[in-house]
């Protein structure tokens, strides 16, 4: 059905709330769950549903949802009304959740962390968060339709449509809202840059293009929300002037570009996008491009010059994109996650959206956090919010008897802080300031088994492979970089690698082309200025982390040990021997240091010590 | 020499705008699982490009190649979170067992190894994807196990 008035929407939305929802069962269709295997949960659920013919019964609902967070324990499910939170879900589960959840209202409890608080609020990895942009996971089946509209879903826009352009545009310029796909550039500027400009047409863009390895927030968002990022951008057409936009999204998410596509079909259909948008007269087109697979593309210009058919490689920002971007002419491009933030905005005014946060940052951020914490998943909290809470609560701190080295934030053009960073507040300023930058939101936490060099060498390395190969400074720099840390962690560096790394990292910094390319240094910069006592070992060949091979040897604490026999288990080579009930010990002779060991101790008795000859 | 008759048909899928190059250029290398010569050539006259241009953009995006893919294409996850919990391993391991080195395809064409940076399920790391299946909590020994490769 076609929605021809802003009234009419009004009347749609009262209608579906006054339908009675009855139970849903909402599966986790995030990327770690779908991974987790939470497509079958999902099929066996219904199929349990369906099996007992329910349909004829009760009203129900069993649906996939957006990333409910936690992919540590998935697959997840929750139900509402209730708010039930089930972990680790198997297809096994699915007839007592039918029977017992589903039919009666009852919760299943040995899927539950806490059957006295079995909400998914009550536990410390929810508590500090506060999800604005992940609202409707959990709430809704992405790209319905009706679920948006239930869920408050354009109302922001008919506001804007009463507001008008200008009122609107000052409201997002008044909020403080900072770009969320990097630099935190402030969005008010650019809205009012772009309304300021002269020509036409102008283009409205959305930046879907995550290559940060270690992260999918963007993706999580695409897969989740369609639907808020493609009203965030009606929005700004509207606001702005422009009746064409496009949303450019990483080659390597295939289901985002299928759920985007679904639902700017689905909004062409409703009346919310294409001609004449609610009755009002506005126009606007949005069409999707699917990136190449270039990492270099999540850069502005590089990223137009892709959306126009060419390679995507970089151009020097005289002039900026507001005045003459795509096809030359005034477009404004910023992080779909941006553009999500774009309705509550408009729709909550910019005094609701300082209250959150901190100030000069604020509103939320969606952040991965992964690597060596128990909880690993899609956290969403207020900007200014500890490290320490992010890692110790949240994240549930690192595993057992291991500790906290550093945390990396940004991806390759970011940096790793060490553990003073823990009492920086998490914002763009003080992320920066540390020598790292906020980045779109990757967050990997390491502990003392993780070498720093090692870090820089898979950043450079990544570098290495993404430079589009436009500047000098870039194009040849890091290929050096990368062989001098190869070295460094293959045993065969230099006294003196470490100073010259750093003052040629600096020279990178300061002379390559675009942000990209300025920013690669970061990587090696950061490591050196908090861990230069690891890098000068390296020069002298040892690695203090276990993790570069032949680069130290495993040492078993006999007092540590209780002779588990873990890390004979692990040892690929047998180089571990001891009888039942006594230490273990390492033979020399058999073992290549390949680290299995370190890792496998769960009283982590095993040490990297130094070799004789480093 | 593939066959290309079905090309036109994806040529006149699109507007004959030089915009469409990269568009294309994907729908042509879902088709053959790379860009046949032969089809670049009528893609440049048929968006009326030079043959240089065309050359130059699939040569620039990792999503296009000028060598045949295997029918199936297994991608290591190289993101910093599988790195770090032993990646290098992980493709090590593959390597031996399907006797290709990254970024081959076998001889019988049926398979490409290759590595990918970050697919999102951190979580599971280290994870290997086989088409658009994703594998969580890989480990050198059980790598034998998955799917497909078995």
């Amino acid at each position: 059905m076609r929605l021809d008035s802003p009234a009419g929407l009004k009347d749609f939305k009262e209608s579906l709330l006054a339908a009675p929802q009855g139970q849903s069962i909402w599966v986790c269709g995030g990327p770690g769950c779908l991974a987790a295997g939470s497509q079958v949960v999902f099929e066996a659920l219904q199929y349990e549903a369906f099996k007992r013919e329910l349909g004829h019964k009760v009203a129900y609902r069993v649906e996939l949802t957006g990333c409910l967070g936690l992919c540590e324990r998935g697959p997840l499910v929750e139900c509402s009304p209730q708010g039930f939170f089930y972990e680790k879900v198997s297809s096994n589960d699915a007839p007592e959740i039918i029977d017992k959840t589903l039919m009666k209202g009852i919760l299943v409890e040995r899927l539950v962390t806490n059957p006295q608080k079995p909400n998914k609020e009550h536990l410390p990895f929810y508590e500090p968060q506060n999800r604005l942009i992940m609202r409707r996971f959990g709430q809704s089946s992405p790209g319905n339709f009706d679920d948006y509209i239930r869920t408050g879903g354009y109302e922001a826009l008919c506001l804007a449509f009463e507001l008008g352009p200008i009122k609107t545009s000052k409201r997002v310029e008044d909020s403080g809202l900072r770009g969320r796909g990097g630099g935190g550039f402030p969005t008010g500027l650019k809205w009012q840059a772009l309304r300021e400009a002269k020509g036409s047409p102008r283009y409205i863009l959305a930046n879907g293009d995550e290559g940060d390895p270690g992260a999918f927030m963007n993706r999580s968002l695409m897969e989740g929300d369609p639907f808020s990022i493609i009203e965030g951008l009606t929005i700004g057409a509207f606001a702005l002037g422009a009746s064409q936009g496009y949303i450019y999204v990483r080659h390597e998410y295939p289901l985002s570009v299928l759920r985007l596509k679904n639902a700017i079909e689905e909004a062409e259909d409703r009346g919310l996008l294409g001609k004449d948008i609610l009755g009002t007269g506005f126009d606007f087109h949005l069409l999707i491009v699917e990136g190449g697979g270039a990492f270099v593309c999540g850069e502005s210009t590089a990223l137009m010059a892709s959306i126009e058919g060419r390679e995507g490689i970089p151009r020097v920002k005289y002039v900026r994109s507001t005045e003459a971007g795509l096809w030359e002419k005034p477009t404004i491009l910023q992080n779909v996650e941006t553009w999500a933030n774009i309705p509550l905005i408009v729709l909550n005014g910019p005094d609701w959206f300082k209250s959150i946060g901190a100030p000069q940052n604020p509103g939320t951020k969606v952040f991965s956090l992964v690597g060596e914490v128990r909880n690993t998943g899609l956290v969403e909290l207020p900007l200014g919010t500890k490290v320490s809470t992010l890692v110790n609560q949240v994240g549930g701190g690192v595993h057992k008897g291991r500790k906290f080295k550093a945390i990396q934030s940004g991806g390759p053009s970011g940096g790793c802080l060490p553990e003073s960073a823990l009492s920086l507040p998490l914002d763009f300023d003080n992320l920066t300031k540390a020598g790292a930058m906020m980045g779109s939101g990757g967050l990997i936490i390491m502990d003392d088994l993780s070498c720093m060099v090692d870090v820089a060498r898979y950043f450079t390395g990544f570098l290495v492979e993404e430079s589009c190969g436009k500047c000098a400074p870039c194009r040849e720099a890091l290929p050096l970089f990368h062989k001098i840390l190869m070295d460094l962690t293959t045993g065969k560096g230099q006294k003196g690698d470490t100073d010259f790394l750093e003052s040629q990292a600096k020279t990178l910094s300061t002379t390559a082309l675009c942000g990209l390319g300025q920013s690669a240094a970061n990587p090696i910069l950061s490591t050196i200025k908090y861990f230069r006592q690891e890098y000068l070992e390296h020069e002298e060949g040892y690695c203090r982390s276990g993790r570069c091979q032949d680069m130290y040897f495993p040492k078993i604490d006999s007092e540590a040990c209780k002779a588990c026999g873990a890390c004979q288990k692990s040892c690929p080579t047998s180089a571990i021997e001891g009888k039942k009930k006594e230490p273990r010990l390492v033979l020399v002779s058999k073992c290549i240091s390949c680290g299995s060991c370190l890792k496998s101790c769960p009283f982590c008795a095993i040490s990297a010590q130094r070799r004789p000859n480093a | 020499m593939p066959d290309l008759h079905s090309l036109s048909e994806i040529l006149l899928s699109r507007p004959n705008k030089p915009v469409e190059l990269l568009a294309l250029m994907q729908l042509i290398q879902a088709k053959y699982r790379y860009l046949p010569e032969e089809a670049l050539r009528e893609l440049a006259s048929y968006l009326k490009l030079p043959l240089s241009r065309v050359f130059a953009v699939a040569g620039f995006y990792k999503a296009l190649s000028l060598t045949p893919k295997g029918e199936k294409l297994v991608k290591v996850c190289c993101g910093t979170a599988c790195h770090l919990k032993g990646a290098r391993q992980i493709q090590g391991a593959l390597e031996e067992k399907l006797k290709i080195k990254l970024g081959e395809t076998g001889a019988d064409g049926k398979l490409s190894l290759e590595s990918v940076n970050c697919v999102g399920a951190c979580a599971l790391a280290p994870v290997v994807m086989i088409d658009e299946t994703v594998f969580g909590k890989t480990t050198p020994k059980n790598i034998g196990e998955l799917p497909l490769l078995t």
